[in-house]
């Protein structure tokens, strides 16, 4: 049984915070350990400055999911931004291009359990993560 | 939204209470900052135990102000860090090298004379 996902449209700085707070909100409603609740809304604050930095412009859905009576949360990032040319380097630890720390993708995708991007050049970005509740 | 930066004697004492956005935290950057240079502080406790989560912007911030204030001359020690924001800045690949932490807002003053040789 899956709920239907809640999104939260990413065009100002301070939809970072509300994104967080919305994912750190379901995380904790569907029974997800402190640490897990900070993994999830950090994982999303990232993926949300992503969007709000290169592409202006996205969305952030998150929905709970179940799944062979796995318990999970699912966080979809999606823009219409540029693209990544090259996904390989992204996903490069240390790679950064707005001189931030670099932390970006492979640190997202270390905190979430599954981890997919798909992208095309001058159509956008799709960055589809899940973390197992335990 | 403003933190607020309370004096003790020659040192600042900051307690983040609040969800920190970009904007705050550059704000309190740059009050931090003024705040050394008008009060003449040799040293500085930033307890972030209410603080839930810190992303690499926000934890790039705190690493910064910590340089910045010790190349005015004042040193800053990052005290209460939770253990889900430990383990997440560790998993998100963010290692905070150089920056001073003690486990509470006590041990931070300890650690502060340390440094300061007090």
């Amino acid at each position: 049984m899956n709920s239907s996902p809640s999104y939260i449209n990413i065009n100002k700085e301070w939809d970072i915070v509300a994104a967080r707070q919305l994912a750190r909100d379901m995380s904790k409603k569907l029974g997800a350990g402190t640490v897990d609740q900070a993994r999830i809304a950090t994982a999303v604050s990232e993926l949300a400055r992503n969007i709000y930095l290169y592409a202006i412009d996205g969305k952030i859905y998150i929905e709970a999911i179940e799944k062979m009576e796995r318990r999970g949360i699912r966080i979809v990032a999606e823009d219409n931004g540029p693209g990544i040319p090259d996904i390989s380097l992204v996903m490069e630890d240390g790679y950064s291009t707005s001189g931030g720390l670099g932390a970006g993708l492979p640190g997202v995708k270390r905190l979430m359990d599954e981890f997919n991007i798909t992208s095309e050049e001058g159509k956008g970005t799709i960055i589809n993560t899940i973390k197992w509740v335990r | 939204m403003r933190i607020p930066i309370l004096k003790l004697y020659n040192y600042l004492l900051i307690s983040v209470q609040t969800e920190l956005d970009d904007q705050t935290a550059i704000q309190f950057q740059e009050d931090l900052l003024n705040e050394i240079h008008k009060t003449g502080s040799s040293g500085v406790v930033i307890d972030l135990t209410s603080v839930e989560i810190i992303d690499s912007f926000i934890a790039k911030v705190l690493g910064d102000v910590v340089t910045m204030s010790d190349l005015m001359g004042a040193k800053v020690v990052l005290t209460g860090i939770q253990p889900a924001v430990a383990m997440t800045l560790i998993e998100l690949g963010i290692h905070l090298k150089n920056v001073p932490t003690a486990l509470d807002l006590e041990q931070g003053l300890v650690k502060l004379r340390q440094e300061l040789g007090e």
